[in-house]
């Protein structure tokens, strides 16, 4: 259970509506929240067909980063010849600062599996995976603990609620990789063997798990799809902005008052994140940045505090909207540092398999190492810059196309730092080696 | 007329693309005509002079001498032409790199049972940490890779910058060969 | 399946709506350059090399792992293109020991071929200088990493063709490397038949055979699409 706070949230919680009032552990407590109401309405009143169209309606975009449509994946699903087709959940929640779908695995296990097992009636699948990292043991025993309670209850098994509708779920723990969260390399991954991306198309809808047509959502995606079958997909579609329905799950990090997790509808503004959910930044320093979408995201500078976070607005600002870390940076942070940062994540989670990933983003750490320590030319930038580009455009799988954004927004927001650390051999946040350096110089 | 002054130099290699370079044979003749060797290990020039218009370099950049003078030729020289593998590449002096430069030097001068084993510290110039190849310390104007770069491209390269023309070698040299 | 007409760099082509964008093209003569790719073993779409322009997609698309369609409009040749390609080749120079004068492999490797053709006269990106190791535990075989461009075509042929998955890709990112068994020397190894396939399709040095000297391993590939063919393509 998270710990007790005030939570400050401005409108209605829907992923994590009800907290602290039911024991996850619980099949009785999730009842009492209207637990399987949507399942049996589902599996009893309902055709797949329907289940989609309201999945569809609803416009829920998938929550794992990209925001592809879901009833659109779905459908594509459901349409896909071949059999027998599979549902997973992608549990395998990595980047930096993020711990949403921990919270909701941990907190909400039957409403993620309630979700998976409403998709697979809507897609014709008959078996599920849920794949855990394996570094959240809690959320494994507790969907493992929710597994063998809905199977007892008949909410998994043979003819679900007394339908003819059968679905089995089972875990599968990721073993410490990040790139397992991308999507082909999970299905390699579950399949035994290395967890190594592969090109798309095919696209796992029609060539997935086993080579069978395979829908793969995120773990908030699955617990968003209960309430929308619950509530209907006009409220659903009412709350949140025009392409960006629904509310969205942050975890607020970093330099700000009140870490935690949040949930806010869909085009709330970053200032109203960071200064009135958050209670601003600590110790009366300034607002520098705020990090969004992990080692494929970007910062955010106070410029763009007022624009309303949704999945275009954060790609037209150069980041993205990830998974939902949100790691708030203040005057005290040096955005080469934390570029640095990211580029070595990426660096040590790629899997090695494409050449761009593989060799540049060791290339572009080394040459961000070199400007950290005032090591570095402007032709060394312009190298970066052009690696960054190179990487982007051609690598394999989402890793290495989203490497060089940190690089790059800080670049566009925050070049002035770069151009510190290179011309005058100086870090203005008084954070990176160069300036250790030149103090020793100068006391020496 | 004026003679073009070219110059060629030997840093960390074999000679062989010096050797290569004497393998134009006859053709050198009708090159003495249009060119002022000014510096050569082939001439007995002791200073690298000023205003040369072309330099070969062969070898790799390994020591501290070889940094001063590489350094001290691109300000002397017009056009700086990496010759051979070593030059573009670093070839066999970067095999060292991997490892680095001291356990070379134990190696060589500590571990092989000499019967004065000592790591020298006059005559010898200082090794780099890292062998590099001459574009990495300072620009080059055209790379001509090989090991070593058959005669034929090299009198290919020469000629065409004489002529005033920019060579294209992709069909007669690769890296190794 | 349908038979589709598309255009490569303006030429009409046409195919099966299975085939792959490279497999046209080198039917028609299209020179599109590869190293991961080996016709008879799996796509891995890994050196990125033969990425292309298609009209209509703002990516580059792999030709080795893309489906040709009706209509299709794809360049293969373009200063972008050539820019990338370049830098794929630079960077996997930089990222090992390649040291071509005193390669088994010299005058017959495919990534020495590969810079010929896009022009690569010097490596641009910063050398990396690994410490990688060479294995020479086995009897007939050894593998120096220092010449492995990790296209895993010894990983593929051994597990599809040969049946022995011997090979495999251990550790990852920048200090990924072909290993034998589990990470343990070649010459140990149970599962190895001894049958070479590996060393033949290594498009570098990296593999060879003992007692060749510089410049004298040859190597024989073809082998692969002729087994492949032979027993019945599975697909």
């Amino acid at each position: 259970m998270i710990e007790e706070r005030p939570l400050y949230i401005p409108e209605q919680n829907i992923v994590l509506e009800h907290n602290h009032e039911i024991d996850p552990e619980q099949l009785d407590d999730y009842f009492k929240i209207d637990g399987f109401a949507a399942l049996n309405h589902v599996l009893t009143e309902m055709t797949p067909p329907e289940v989609i169209d309201q999945l569809s309606r609803s416009g829920l975009r998938g929550r794992g980063g990209a925001g592809y449509p879901t009833g659109l994946k779905w459908q594509t699903v459901a349409k896909a010849q071949g059999s027998p087709k599979y549902v997973i959940c992608n549990g395998d929640e990595g980047d930096p600062g993020a711990f949403m779908d921990r919270n909701v695995m941990e907190a909400y296990p039957f409403k993620v599996l309630e979700g998976m097992t409403i998709a697979a009636y809507a897609i014709g699948a008959s078996q599920g995976f849920i794949y855990v990292r394996a570094e959240y043991p809690l959320a494994v025993q507790r969907l493992k603990n929710a597994i063998r309670q809905m199977e007892k209850h008949n909410y998994l098994g043979k003819n679900i609620a007394g339908t003819p509708f059968s679905f089995d779920i089972d875990v599968r723990l990721g073993a410490g990789a990040f790139v397992c969260g991308e999507e082909t390399a999970l299905i390699a991954s579950i399949e035994g063997r290395r967890g190594n991306p592969r090109p798309r198309p095919p696209y796992p809808a029609e060539h997935g798990l086993f080579g069978c047509p395979t829908l793969i959502n995120n773990v908030e995606t699955f617990a968003n799809v209960a309430p929308i079958l619950r509530n209907g997909a006009e409220w659903f579609a009412s709350i949140g902005t025009e392409k960006s329905k629904g509310t969205k799950v942050f975890a607020l990090s970093g330099r700000i008052a009140r870490a935690g997790l949040i949930e806010v509808p869909m085009g709330t503004t970053l200032r109203e994140i960071v200064f009135e959910i958050g209670g601003g930044i600590p110790d009366g320093k300034a607002y520098k940045a705020v990090q969004t979408g992990g080692p494929s995201g970007g910062c955010i500078p106070s410029d763009y505090l007022d624009v309303p976070v949704d999945y275009e607005s954060l790609l037209n600002l150069g980041s993205f909207m990830g998974s939902g870390g949100m790691i708030v940076m203040d005057e005290t942070s040096c955005m080469v540092d934390v570029a640095r940062y990211f580029m070595e994540f990426c660096m040590s989670e790629s899997c090695g398999k494409c050449v761009p990933c593989r060799v540049g983003t060791a290339q572009m750490y080394q040459l961000l190492t070199k400007i950290v320590h005032g090591d570095a030319t402007l032709n060394d930038l312009a190298l970066l810059e052009t690696l960054c580009d190179m990487v982007r455009t051609t690598s394999l799988c989402g890793l290495g196309q989203g490497a060089p954004n940190p690089v790059m927004s800080t670049l566009r927001y925050f070049r002035d730092e770069y151009i510190a650390h290179i011309v005058e051999k100086r870090c203005p946040a008084g954070v990176c080696p160069v300036h250790k350096h030149v103090q020793q110089e100068v006391s020496a | 007329m004026n003679k073009v002054r070219m110059a060629t130099v030997w840093l960390d290699g074999c000679s062989g693309c010096h050797m290569s370079f004497l393998d134009i044979d006859e053709r050198l003749l009708a090159l003495a005509d249009k060119i002022d060797l000014v510096y050569s290990p082939l001439v007995d020039h002791k200073e690298f002079p000023p205003d040369v218009d072309l330099t070969l370099v062969e070898g790799a950049v390994s020591s501290e001498e070889d940094m001063e003078k590489i350094q001290r030729i691109r300000e002397r020289t017009n056009l700086l032409i990496a010759l051979g593998d070593c030059a573009v590449n670093g070839n066999v002096p970067s095999m060292r790199n991997a490892i680095g430069a001291q356990a070379v030097l134990e190696r060589a001068y500590l571990e092989e049972g000499l019967l004065n084993p000592g790591i020298p510290d006059q005559v010898v110039p200082p090794l780099l940490p890292t062998v590099l190849p001459v574009h990495v310390v300072v620009p080059v104007d055209l790379f001509v890779p090989g090991c070593p770069p058959p005669a034929d491209a090299i009198y290919y390269v020469i000629t065409q910058l004489l002529a005033g023309q920019a060579p294209d070698l992709s069909s007669l040299t690769r890296f190794g060969k | 399946m349908s038979v589709v007409t598309l255009k490569i760099d303006d030429r009409d082509v046409s195919g099966r709506d299975d085939e792959t964008i490279l497999e046209i093209a080198r039917e028609n003569g299209i020179v599109i350059p590869t190293l991961c790719y080996l016709e008879g073993l799996s796509i891995a779409g890994a050196c990125r090399l033969c990425l292309v322009e298609v009209k209509g997609s703002s990516k580059l698309l792999p030709a080795c792992a893309t489906r040709v369609s009706e209509g299709m409009e794809v360049s293969t040749q373009s200063e972008r293109l050539t820019h990338y390609r370049r830098m794929i080749i630079e960077m996997l120079f930089a990222e090992g020991n390649h040291i071509c004068s005193v390669c088994v492999s010299n005058g017959h490797c495919q990534l020495q071929d590969a810079a010929v053709a896009l022009g690569v006269d010097h490596i641009g990106v910063p050398y990396l200088y690994p410490n990688r190791t060479v294995d020479a535990s086995h009897e007939l075989f050894g593998i120096d990493h220092n010449r492995c461009i990790l296209c895993a075509r010894c990983v593929r042929v051994c597990d599809e063709v040969e049946g022995a998955h011997t090979w495999d890709v251990g550790a990852r990112g920048i200090e990924a490397r072909v290993i034998t068994d589990f990470r343990t020397p070649w010459g140990d190894s149970d599962t190895c038949t001894s049958c070479g396939k590996c060393v033949q399709v290594c498009p570098t040095g990296a593999l060879f055979a003992k007692g060749k000297s510089a410049g004298e391993m040859m190597k024989q590939s073809e082998f692969v699409q002729y087994l492949v063919a032979m027993r019945g393509r599975q697909s």
